[in-house]
């Protein structure tokens, strides 16, 4: 059956290569040498390592809740029975559609660049913006926009989600004398907890996979000086820049802890704060 | 005061909705501006309109867009193709047959929807190197007539188990085998969940860059992603109207894709938690 072939052969069968790759130094061209933890332990020592953690670190707390707060506040907005409400519902989606790509990300480095949109729009007010993506300090924020940007695919499950909460529990909470605010907080955030879960789960992980943005803004390099370096471009830088194959299949490694340390860690929370309705 | 408060919703609704496409507006007017215009206009009419841009674009790497654009459309065209017939048949063995170790190789396809591709990437580009499939668009292609995007067949494992197992029956009675099931009945009736797959898988390899990058070194393989690229790592920032032109036209299929099959797609996303 072909699908086993698939499986093991180009993920079963790499997902164990990478592993051993992570023990050994391997520059594509001669064969692996076992290192044992080497790698592991110039992890430790590797500023560019520290450093890029940090730059995504930043990138994932700064925009997932953002981006899970405009798509859950524009859901609610729109959960009403309103003229042209799917034109409305398309036009907040499509960012997400396109934000991705190569073409986007390009755009977007013009928006933030010196001569930008942004600054143009600014010039206006007379201000003189800095270049966003050039300037460490806001680099890194540019590319949160963008993420931010993007939160049309969130919006559509809260959406979903929005539809499932019965009315009745509104009159009821209505005749009871509960506000609008009063029936947000008690009705629609814990009916919907298990969507924000999901979403939460979905977004985190995605934002820690990131790549074209970055790569496309700093022109390949993480630059300026290393504050836009998402952990997977230094991933890539390594592995495909200067070949260290075997560091970088431990810097994928990591990558798989971490994010698997954090689904964990958001199954275990969801049990204090996620209602499931049966 | 609720039909004020109403149409102050309305408003801010249509507001929020323009700003958010406002850079897709401006990209495409841009695009027919002149480049002096582009930087000191943020309005959305340019006040002279060039197409200039998308003839100094199409040509601006030596090599025309042409084949830039058909090399993506076959890595597309093919991904979906291959991603189509092998997501579901993995997904009529999930949902239909029974075999060995089942519920472990279920999870096993689910646990490998969220692995990070990083951690594949390394030793898939060893083995695809050493069968000199480097440039070439094979590495993009093969791997989606084997099943390995664990998302599509699970959604088409959520969809075949919806079909009534009835039609299944008859056809075994009448004399069909599995895989006659498979291709007369299952297929068939699976449709809608086939076009889904379909359409993300050719919105998701259009704008795949990642991979595209690790693979294809060589100019005459390069896709749009890689092209527009290129441009932008040779022009420095002077040529950004022939640039935005370009990346408009990068867009075409995709925004082509969104407005034929809008409901469909807001649809997968809302019901299967697609990324998108």
């Amino acid at each position: 059956m072909p699908w086993f072939a698939g499986l093991l052969l180009l993920t079963g069968g790499p997902i164990l290569a990478s592993l051993f790759l992570s023990f050994t130094d391997f520059d594509l061209l001669t064969t692996p040498s076992w290192v044992g933890l080497d790698n592991y332990a110039r992890v430790m020592d590797d500023p560019h390592f520290g450093n890029a953690v940090r730059v995504t670190m930043i990138y994932v707390v700064a925009s997932v809740p953002l981006s899970g707060g405009f798509a859950l506040l524009v859901a609610v907005l729109l959960n009403r029975p309103m003229r042209g409400v799917g034109v409305y519902r398309a036009a907040y989606y499509l960012p997400s559609l396109l934000g991705g790509s190569v073409a986007v990300a390009i755009l977007w480095r013009q928006i933030f660049g010196p001569d930008g949109l942004v600054n143009d729009l600014l010039s206006a007010f007379g201000i003189v913006g800095p270049s966003w993506i050039s300037t460490p300090e806001y680099a890194i924020y540019t590319l949160v926009a963008l993420h931010i940007w993007q939160f049309g695919s969130p919006m559509l499950i809260f959406l979903a989600g929005l539809k499932q909460i019965p009315a009745e529990l509104y009159d009821a909470a209505a005749v009871d004398g509960a506000g609008k605010v009063r029936a947000f907080f008690q009705i629609t955030l814990p009916m919907l907890s298990p969507i924000i879960f999901f979403n939460l789960v979905l977004q985190t992980v995605n934002a820690f996979k990131a790549f074209t943005p970055a790569f496309i803004l700093s022109g390949g390099t993480g630059g300026p000086a290393d504050s836009t370096l998402f952990y997977t471009l230094y991933l890539y830088q390594e592995g495909f820049g200067n070949f260290r194959m075997g560091y970088a299949s431990a810097l994928a490694w990591i990558l798989l802890l971490m994010t698997a340390a954090f689904t964990a860690l958001a199954f275990r929370s969801s049990r204090y704060w996620v209602h499931y309705a049966d | 005061m609720p039909t004020r408060s109403r149409w102050a919703v309305h408003v801010l609704i249509v507001v929020g909705a323009l700003v958010m496409l406002y850079p897709l507006f401006w990209m495409i007017s841009s695009s027919f501006k002149p480049n002096d215009e582009i930087f000191a206009d943020p309005g959305l009419v340019p006040q002279t309109v060039v197409t200039d841009n998308y003839t100094d674009g199409w040509n601006a790497l030596g090599v025309p867009f042409t084949g830039f654009f058909a090399n993506s459309f076959i890595v597309a065209t093919a991904a979906v193709v291959g991603n189509v017939l092998s997501c579901s048949m993995a997904a009529y063995a999930f949902a239909r047959l029974s075999f060995r170790f089942k519920g472990v190789w279920f999870g096993v396809m689910l646990g490998s929807i969220m692995l990070p591709i990083h951690v594949l990437i390394v030793p898939q580009y060893t083995l695809f190197k050493a069968l000199g499939w480097v440039d070439t668009f094979l590495p993009l292609i093969v791997p989606k007539f084997l099943a390995v995007d664990g998302f599509f067949i699970f959604l088409m494992v959520q969809f075949i188990r919806s079909l009534p197992r009835e039609l299944d029956d008859a056809a075994r009675i009448d004399g069909c085998g599995p895989i006659q099931v498979y291709w007369r009945i299952i297929l068939p009736l699976s449709s809608p969940a086939l076009i889904t797959t379909a359409i993300f898988t050719f919105i998701w390899t259009w704008d795949d860059f990642f991979s595209q990058l690790v693979y294809l070194s060589d100019v005459s393989t390069y896709t749009v992603p890689l092209a527009l690229r290129a441009f932008l790592d040779s022009s420095s920032g002077s040529t950004w109207g022939p640039m935005l032109a370009m990346a408009v036209l990068s867009l075409v299929p995709i925004l082509g894709f969104f407005l034929i099959f809008q409901r469909r797609i807001t649809e997968g996303i809302s019901t299967t938690g697609l990324k998108g």
